[in-house]
């Protein structure tokens, strides 16, 4: 497919210069890369954690362990940190800096010192967004709707919609480089249609980035000048419109949904193939189904308003665009089962994630058209059905994705493979834990038990053990991965160049891959994911 | 950076590249298509303030009447006039930096800069009568005529001072940015320039230009 570039080198981009200073002023997407790595990682601690106690509190009927108070911040937080810092930026700003420009032959992105700027943006959001931790915390919700947002709250919400808006900034720049890399920055040869499959989902991404982030960040601005100058573009005393906020923060954040997803979803194509050995089914339509997501994703915020007050007309179009969404997502899955169809399936640990996502994915994907139907939302409406919805998508689905792409990557990003047998279990023990957290809280949300709050009726209390239950078992599942992982680096065995028998460029270089990336530039001969097929005994 | 230096002394035609680069074509291109995503996402940005005034005027449409009575068409004409000039002058910089006259460039830049500070000098008295007169969103703001319910004319003034502040902060960002290329161009003077930055400036100026062509009839002329 390429020149030979993998020849045992020495010299490679961890090795190549060991300073502090040479890791923070870096302009190499693979350091950048590791650099939002470590950030995030320690973000989804904090995060991770908020959500254990929350879970800890929800042990029993009362609010025993929190004060009402305490717990509002506690699951503001939980949100922000995990949407806005984890979730957001986890598989774009690790995975796309580290693989992007390797996927498609070049020396680095377009922009390199914009990304490394949008790393310290992003740093310097989430540490305004600690700040805000410590000088009291948020109770807002990490919706912040108004007017209690603007107008009411005594919490550090200016703080925190800074720090959201700060971070945005990050992102935007982050989709402008990827979208600049993907259009000028390709190696000879590889052409649109040759572009990997998660290549293809990072465009999409990138369009939502660029669409969206803007939106959300004057609105985000609006609601902190309402706090600081008292302007009252949202608040129905001084003649503003509440719902023209949640019109304008839908706006993005619906589609900062598939900004989640779409990355996770790109990753999964990369494993189905690489683990089934054949090439993926109907590739156009895999990679066209990534733009239909994003496109359709910006016109579905509606339906996050239905109990709002907007026209019934409205809420029937927005419920049928809904219900459209559907689509290219279920061609992704069927195009995924196809491929699996008659493969030679080997179930390594990154494949045993891929699964768990397609699993988890189909059922957070099928709730939601319960919750797109009209009749549906009114009475699921912010109850436990909607976090049930809403996890199985953006933990299940972009968490598996993320822990799948991080497992397969592992060996080209580090040089060091891990422990395949701990592998296995870490998957294993999320995917049980995820379940046990989860599926009783659609049953939760079924019987009428409202979001955010601190206190329920007793007989709930079985299925809110099981859930508490089940988040012990997903986080021994983390701490697991955690340990193994980080154990990896310094006494797993030497991992050769292409470990798992993959196609793609950046299975072609060194590993873990040169300072320029490739020797020589690769010059692009067949389509993406040529396995030879029905040939036994490879791999 | 000093190899890069003796580099350029060694060969003055040659124009500085980007190591993530093949060629100079493939740079300019990329800079050239990432500053126009950048100002997608900035038509983006103002698109949340233009929707929030499509509903509000909407909503009150007599109320806006009668509250942009209060802005002064006058000036507002006059910073228009100002800022279309400076769309021209800096159109010119970037054709004489595409012909390598940096003398030439320098002036047009500075020129455009100077149109740029004129138009804040102007939004300026514009701000201090609004404030004079308590025009100022907050607990002060006082309409002034009883016909008009207060807070519904308070919401013009909202959007008047966040529409046209934010477009104020991207002046502002433009006059630093003529600022870097006029340091630049000097500094440069003796060698072959890359028109790229420049070029990149003039279309962020443009924007800046277009984004006043929608505020001021928007604003001032509601009604005519």
């Amino acid at each position: 497919m390429t020149e030979p570039g993998g020849k045992t080198v020495q010299k490679n981009y961890l090795n190549a210069d060991y300073s502090i200073k040479s890791w923070l002023f870096t302009l190499d997407h693979k350091r950048i890369g590791i650099l939002y790595l470590l950030t995030i990682c320690v973000f989804f601690a904090i995060g991770g954690t908020m959500a254990a106690l929350i879970r800890l509190e929800l042990l029993t009927p009362k609010s025993d362990f929190f004060t009402s108070d305490t717990y509002n911040k506690l699951f503001t937080l939980h949100g922000v940190i995990l949407i806005f810092f984890f979730l957001i930026p986890s598989i774009p700003a690790f995975l796309g800096n580290f693989l992007i420009p390797l996927m498609i032959g070049a020396r680095d992105v377009a922009f390199p010192r914009l990304n490394l700027f949008s790393w310290y943006i992003f740093t310097l959001g989430g540490l305004i967004a600690f700040g805000a931790l410590v000088v009291g915390g948020v109770d807002t919700g990490w919706t912040f709707y108004t007017p209690y947002s603007s107008s009411f709250a005594q919490t550090a919400v200016t703080a925190t919609v800074a720090a959201a808006f700060i971070a945005g900034f990050s992102s935007i720049f982050t989709g402008l480089n990827f979208i600049v890399t993907i259009h000028k920055m390709r190696a000879p040869g590889m052409t649109w249609y040759r572009l990997p499959l998660f290549v293809w989902a990072h465009y999409a991404t990138s369009v939502i980035m660029v669409l969206g982030t803007p939106v959300v960040a004057i609105t985000l601005f609006l609601v902190g000048l309402e706090r600081v100058l008292g302007i009252g573009i949202f608040d129905p005393a001084k003649g503003g419109d509440p719902i023209l906020f949640q019109h304008l923060f839908w706006f993005y954040s619906h589609p900062a949904v598939y900004i989640m997803i779409l990355p996770a979803m790109g990753v999964i194509s990369e494993l189905i193939t690489c683990f089934s050995h054949r090439k993926i089914f109907g590739y156009e339509f895999v990679a066209y189904s990534s733009i239909a997501i994003a496109i359709i994703g910006f016109l579905v915020w509606g339906h996050h308003l239905f109990t709002s007050g907007q026209s019934r007309f409205a809420s029937i179009v927005f419920s049928f665009l809904t219900f459209l969404v559907a689509i290219p997502s279920a061609v992704k899955i069927f195009n995924w089962t196809a491929t699996l169809y008659k493969g030679r399936v080997r179930f390594e640990s990154p494949m045993l994630f891929a699964l768990g996502f397609i699993g988890l994915f189909t059922i957070g994907g099928l709730t939601g058209l319960y919750l797109a139907s009209l009749g549906m939302d009114i009475p699921l409406q912010d109850t436990y059905f909607v976090v049930a919805h809403f996890h199985y998508i953006m933990v299940g689905g972009a968490i598996m994705g993320f822990l799948g792409g991080l497992h397969f990557w592992w060996p080209k990003i580090t040089g060091r493979m891990y422990p395949e047998a701990f592998g296995k279990l870490s998957a294993l023990v999320v995917f049980i834990g995820f379940n046990l957290t989860f599926l009783p809280q659609f049953i939760l949300g079924y019987l009428g038990m409202p979001r955010r709050y601190a206190s329920y009726p007793e007989e709930w209390q079985v299925l809110h053990v099981l859930s508490s239950a089940g988040a012990s078992i997903l986080t021994v599942g983390y701490l697991i991965t955690a340990t193994y992982l980080i154990w990896s680096v310094f006494c797993g065995e030497k991992a050769p160049a292409n470990p798992w028998g993959a196609k793609g460029l950046e299975w072609q270089t060194a590993t873990p891959p040169i300072p320029d990336n490739f020797e020589h530039r690769p010059i692009v001969r067949e389509e993406a994911y040529a396995y030879e097929e029905n040939v036994k005994g490879a791999a | 950076m000093t190899t890069h230096q003796e580099a350029i002394e060694h060969h003055p035609d040659e124009l500085e590249l980007g190591h993530q680069f093949e060629d100079i074509e493939q740079q300019t291109e990329a800079y050239t298509v990432g500053m126009w995503v950048f100002l997608v996402t900035e038509i983006m940005f103002f698109g949340g303030l233009f929707a929030a005034y499509i509903v509000y005027r909407a909503l009150y449409p007599e109320i806006w009447y009668a509250a942009h009575e209060k802005l002064d068409k006058v000036l507002g004409g006059v910073n228009t006039a100002v800022l279309l000039t400076s769309s021209f002058t800096m159109a010119l910089a970037v054709r004489s930096a595409m012909l390598n006259r940096w003398k030439a460039q320098v002036s047009y830049l500075l020129a455009t800069m100077a149109f740029a500070i004129t138009f804040l000098v102007i939004k300026y008295f514009e701000y201090k009568e609004k404030f004079e007169h308590h025009l100022f969103p907050g607990p002060n703001f006082n309409f002034g005529d009883p016909g008009v319910p207060n807070d519904k004319a308070q919401m013009f003034f909202n959007l008047y001072f966040a529409m046209t502040g934010l477009h104020g902060a991207h002046v502002l960002i433009g006059v630093i940015v003529m600022i870097a290329l006029v340091i630049r161009t000097i500094n440069m003077r003796n060698q072959r320039q890359d028109f790229i930055p420049v070029e990149l400036a003039g279309l962020y100026w443009h924007f800046v230009d277009i984004v006043w062509i929608f505020l001021f009839p928007l604003l001032y002329l509601i009604g005519r």
